[in-house]
């Protein structure tokens, strides 16, 4: 294709195809201060809806051998507040409730009970440092189980005696690999780590993972999502 | 050449300028585009990496670099990770967009790096760092040129894999797998990011070499007189 135009008409069509890159002007809504909030929290969302996407139930974090284990004292004791809040360990009961059948105080002993699971899987912390952890407990879907809870009901809500707080879709609380953790490397869960129960949930980042765990609760809505959550950070930060 | 060619006649003097459409809408839309969510990416990176700047253990914690507050974006490192899981999606569309528009529209071939474009690769290096003379110029892109483009958009798949890697170890584990592992996927993501900026300094340095008429074509896809319709 060949033609001769003059220079003014090359300029107005050069303006015009620089006009057409104005649609690229739209991110700039995000160094609009009134805007930006509301833009990376639908970001955020998006990236959530996603994650829920692609969560798939049946698939199991890796799990490694003895030999990969990070040891023990070197497993990172992240509390967002104190390592030791004093918890009773004898009179500790988990206090359930919600959408369950049997809401009541449980012991430790009743955890205890249901078949206990060891795996050596991977933390990874948010920070973006990561471990490999031996972790016993109790397959959280056992106990929902017990206690009766309404599986189809969408989370499953913790608060800790730290004042900790954290929430887990009803899809990674059922997952086999979700447990209420009670033993670290085959021994009782130390204070710093959680003493006497915590969550340890390979398929997700390390702050979902609450620890000195004191109540829970089978519910479909959520007043508060999560210590970390409600401030800013991803809800469903699944691996 | 497949680009679109004009005249342009002056009425004053009667002299004639030549200008070629080079960049179509579509590569000029992806490109500033993406120059802006690569901007954030690194960016919004940088804020995330602070948070642990290291590769090693976490006890005992060694930095690798105390990357400086002024440049990363989102003030902590919660910010730096809305930036990121907002803009990847922009970065992610963005690339399927230009790939998706290269191919179906055949536009590729101006500028993916073929085996016939090897040996004019040497020229061009040594008249860009040796002084010696300038190859003929017959198309858009030089062999060089291509090489670059070519590798830098591998580059920036790679960087979307080995980011998914680190995002969703396990959800894609094969992924991560083939990368070593998390701990290693967050490496390569690492590492594929500072190719990227290699990349990006040293288009930078030709832009500004290469004067006013050649940056501009990516504004309005037109450039004047290109060295290679010299005739």
């Amino acid at each position: 294709m060949e033609a001769r135009i003059d220079p003014r008409k090359f300029k107005k069509v050069s303006r015009r195809e620089l006009l057409k890159l104005a649609p690229v002007l739209a991110v700039g809504a995000f160094a609009i201060p009134k805007l930006q909030e509301p833009l990376l929290k639908a970001g955020l969302g998006f990236s959530d809806w996603a994650s829920a996407l692609l969560f798939r139930s049946q698939h199991l974090a890796t799990t490694f051998t003895e030999s990969e284990l990070t040891p023990l004292e070197k497993f990172p004791i992240n509390g967002y507040d104190v390592e030791d809040p004093g918890v009773d360990l004898e009179a500790w009961t988990l206090t359930v409730s919600g959408a369950i059948q049997k809401p009541g105080e449980y012991k430790l002993a009743q955890v205890q009970s249901l078949p206990r699971v060891r795996q050596n899987t991977r933390h990874v912390c948010v920070e973006g440092w990561d471990v490999i952890g031996r972790f016993g407990g109790a397959r959280l879907s056992d106990f929902l189980h017990m206690i009766g809870a309404d599986a189809t009901a969408r989370f499953v809500y913790v608060e800790c005696a730290d004042d900790y707080y954290e929430s887990l879709d009803m899809a990674t609380a059922l997952h086999s690999q979700t447990l209420l953790c009670y033993e670290m490397y085959d021994q009782p869960l130390t204070r710093e780590h959680g003493a006497p129960l915590r969550l340890q949930i390979p398929t997700k980042i390390g702050y979902k993972q609450a620890k000195y765990l004191t109540s829970l609760k089978v519910t479909n809505v959520l007043d508060r999502v999560g210590y970390w959550e409600d401030q800013g950070y991803s809800s469903f930060y699944s691996l | 050449m497949s680009e679109a060619v004009i005249e342009i006649e002056s009425p004053k003097t009667g002299e004639v300028e030549a200008a070629v459409y080079e960049h179509p809408w579509a590569v000029r839309f992806a490109h500033w585009l993406n120059a802006v969510s690569l901007l954030v990416m690194v960016g919004s990176g940088f804020q995330i990496f602070r948070a642990f700047p290291s590769f090693g253990a976490k006890i005992p914690q060694q930095d690798l670099l105390h990357w400086p507050k002024a440049f990363a974006l989102g003030g902590w490192l919660g910010g730096g990770l809305q930036w990121h899981l907002t803009f990847m999606w922009i970065y992610i569309a963005t690339g399927l967009f230009y790939l998706g528009y290269q191919i179906f529209s055949r536009n590729y071939r101006q500028v993916l790096f073929t085996p016939g474009d090897v040996r004019g690769v040497w020229p061009m290096v040594r008249y860009y760092f040796f002084f010696a003379p300038k190859p003929m110029a017959r198309e858009v892109y030089n062999p060089l040129q291509k090489l670059a483009y070519t590798s830098v958009v591998g580059l920036g798949v790679l960087s979307v894999l080995t980011g998914l890697a680190v995002w969703k170890p396990v959800q894609f584990s094969w992924l991560a797998w083939m990368m070593g592992g998390f701990h290693w996927a967050r490496i390569w993501h690492f590492a594929v990011m500072w190719a990227i900026l290699f990349f990006l300094l040293g288009h930078l340095v030709m832009v500004v070499l290469h004067g006013w008429n050649n940056f501009t074509s990516m504004l309005t896809g037109w450039k004047k007189n290109p060295d290679y319709l010299e005739r």
